[in-house]
């Protein structure tokens, strides 16, 4: 039943030209980075051979184009996900899903699916581009799926807050407002309040406000770790939003 | 097996909205039974549709109770939400697909196997007469088929009761025609609660009537009862050389004449009584140019003025 609503969801974002805009911008800026760091690399590569143990091309270009990714993402996933909730209420669709035989839970997390499923797609399509250097050379597979492991986790994270988001207004270009003020927000605020926390030895509120930056958290992946202390960090992040999308909507429910 | 024809599908008790300190619906009671119409009368902001939501699940209620064929709606939503279709007052179509897919989704959505959604999906399309433009999309389509629309994804999986929130508004004479005609067919297999501020609409369609004004219920009875109350018992007469209304009023069985501009008369008889023929036969032999004899049509309006004075008068 769940996958009913992601399906709708998924071929509904199809259907509007939005999708497909933000989709093609997303790969031209991309694209066009990937291109720079291939140059720059193939220009510093005859220096690198003489330093002892160099890095490699998927630190120097495939690390940085995942980064951008995520930088991409954060502008994107706002845009992909604020019609989710907002239009469906304002074109007064969401009474057909609420009167359907389903729980809040089924709709908010069908539609959570739907939009990670482009989202999936997006890293799919990010991840050809350093596929393509094995034509001629080798990757460091590891790093590679710790950073498609991580933006994906990351997307995942962006998705929840702006499916939230959505749930707060019935107008879509607001909702998109509140998600990109929100996840900046968040990311600027955990990002210097988790270390500033730490170093006055307070580790409780350090550790919560890291939950609020993925980003950050992004940042280990980005080093080739799996840190299960950063996947927790972002699954707990994703679990409240989305918490808080049912619950919100419930909230219509009861007030009207 | 339960008899069809006595088995209560929706019951209702004590239902009431409060929107902050307003109070929208209060203390309304319902019941229907399988194969009944059961119309929702009152004027817009009557508390209509704010009890077809509560219904439906899709408002809470600030206190009373729903069940929908014996299953609590508030303890057991999903199982109850099951047996209901709903057409709310703007139908929730996805004008990006096209009809076929949208019926099929709203099958989807209600659980419908996937052995039986192809059929149920054709035979939801061909009974709301949508055969031919299955593979149209929904945003190029008539207010009317939007409406037909709206019923086939209400009725795709063969729900108990059918809830229509004023099916009928914004439609041509034709097309209310042709809806009113599909709603009977629906009433034969399901039960159906209609809502509309159109007198005449309920008196073509249903079984039943329940009256709404201020959020309770005023009147609620059969179809006949409702015939009977406001106009079964009052003609419009006109006459071309009108006598003294005394004189119209003294034929036994006539309770009142009232003018009601030019030489029309509104004429109301006593209680079990037809004084029809007497009066016709009076207008002959006193040469009263009686030219128009119809039973007087009233609106929802005086129905209304009827149902309050009713209350003011009665101790």
């Amino acid at each position: 039943m769940i996958f009913t609503i992601a399906g709708k969801e998924l071929k509904a974002l199809f259907a509007s030209p939005l999708a497909w805009v933000v989709l093609t911008f997303m790969q031209i800026v991309l694209a066009f980075g990937f291109l720079k760091r291939l140059d720059d690399f193939m220009q510093i590569q005859p220096q690198l051979i003489q330093v002892p143990n160099p890095p490699g091309i998927t630190e120097l270009v495939v690390g940085p184009v995942y980064a951008t990714t995520a930088v991409v993402l954060l502008f994107a996933v706002p845009l992909l996900a604020m019609r989710l909730i907002a239009e469906e209420r304002r074109n007064q669709t969401m009474v057909l899903l609420v009167s359907a035989p389903l729980s809040m839970t089924e709709i908010v997390l069908g539609k959570f699916i739907g939009l990670m499923g482009l989202l999936l797609l997006v890293v799919g399509i990010t991840t050809l581009m350093p596929l393509s250097l094995l034509l001629g050379g080798r990757l460091d597979f590891g790093l590679l799926a710790s950073l498609i492991i991580g933006v994906a986790l990351l997307a995942a994270c962006f998705a929840a807050v702006a499916l939230y988001a959505s749930c707060l207004t019935e107008h879509p270009f607001a909702a998109a407002m509140i998600a990109f003020g929100l996840l900046l927000g968040m990311l600027l605020a955990g990002e210097t309040a988790a270390d500033g926390l730490r170093g006055r030895g307070w580790p409780v509120p350090a550790a919560l406000a890291q939950v609020l930056s993925p980003l950050k958290n992004f940042e280990t992946f980005a080093k080739g770790v799996l840190d299960s202390y950063s996947i927790a960090c972002m699954l707990l992040l994703i679990a409240t939003f989305l918490i808080l999308a049912i619950r919100r909507l419930d909230a219509v429910r009861l007030r009207g | 097996m339960t008899d069809k024809s006595t088995e209560i599908t929706v019951s209702a008790q004590g239902l009431s909205r409060k929107f902050g300190g307003h109070t929208a619906v209060s203390g309304i009671n319902l019941e229907l039974k399988r194969g009944e119409i059961l119309g929702f009368l009152g004027p817009n902001g009557a508390g209509k549709t704010t009890t077809m939501q509560m219904l439906t699940g899709n408002l809470a209620a600030s206190s009373g109770a729903i069940s929908i064929c014996g299953i609590d709606l508030f303890e057991r939503p999903t199982a109850a939400k099951a047996r209901i279709g709903y057409l709310p007052e703007h139908p929730p179509l996805y004008r990006e697909l096209t009809v076929r897919e949208y019926v099929d989704l709203a099958a989807r959505l209600h659980r419908v196997a996937k052995s039986a959604r192809s059929a149920a999906v054709g035979n939801a399309l061909a009974r709301c007469g949508l055969g031919d433009v299955a593979q149209k999309l929904i945003g190029t389509l008539s207010k009317g088929y939007q409406q037909r629309v709206g019923i086939a994804q209400a009725v795709v999986h063969h729900p108990d009761v059918v809830i229509l929130d004023e099916p009928t508004v914004g439609l041509d004479p034709n097309q209310i025609r042709e809806i009113r005609n599909l709603i009977r067919e629906l009433g034969a297999n399901y039960s159906v609660i209609l809502s509309t501020h159109i007198l005449p609409e309920v008196e073509t369609v249903c079984d039943r009537v329940q009256i709404l004004h201020h959020g309770a219920t005023v009147f609620s009875d059969t179809i006949a009862g409702l015939k009977q109350f406001h106009g079964g018992r009052m003609v419009l007469v006109g006459l071309k050389r009108p006598p003294a209304v005394g004189e119209i009023a003294a034929i036994s069985g006539i309770a009142s004449v009232e003018p009601d501009g030019g030489n029309l008369y509104r004429v109301s008889f006593a209680d079990n009584a037809d004084p029809t023929e007497n009066l016709v036969r009076r207008a002959v032999e006193k040469s009263w140019g009686l030219y128009q004899l119809s039973p007087a049509q009233s609106s929802l309006e005086d129905v209304f003025v009827q149902l309050t004075r009713k209350e003011e008068t009665s101790p």
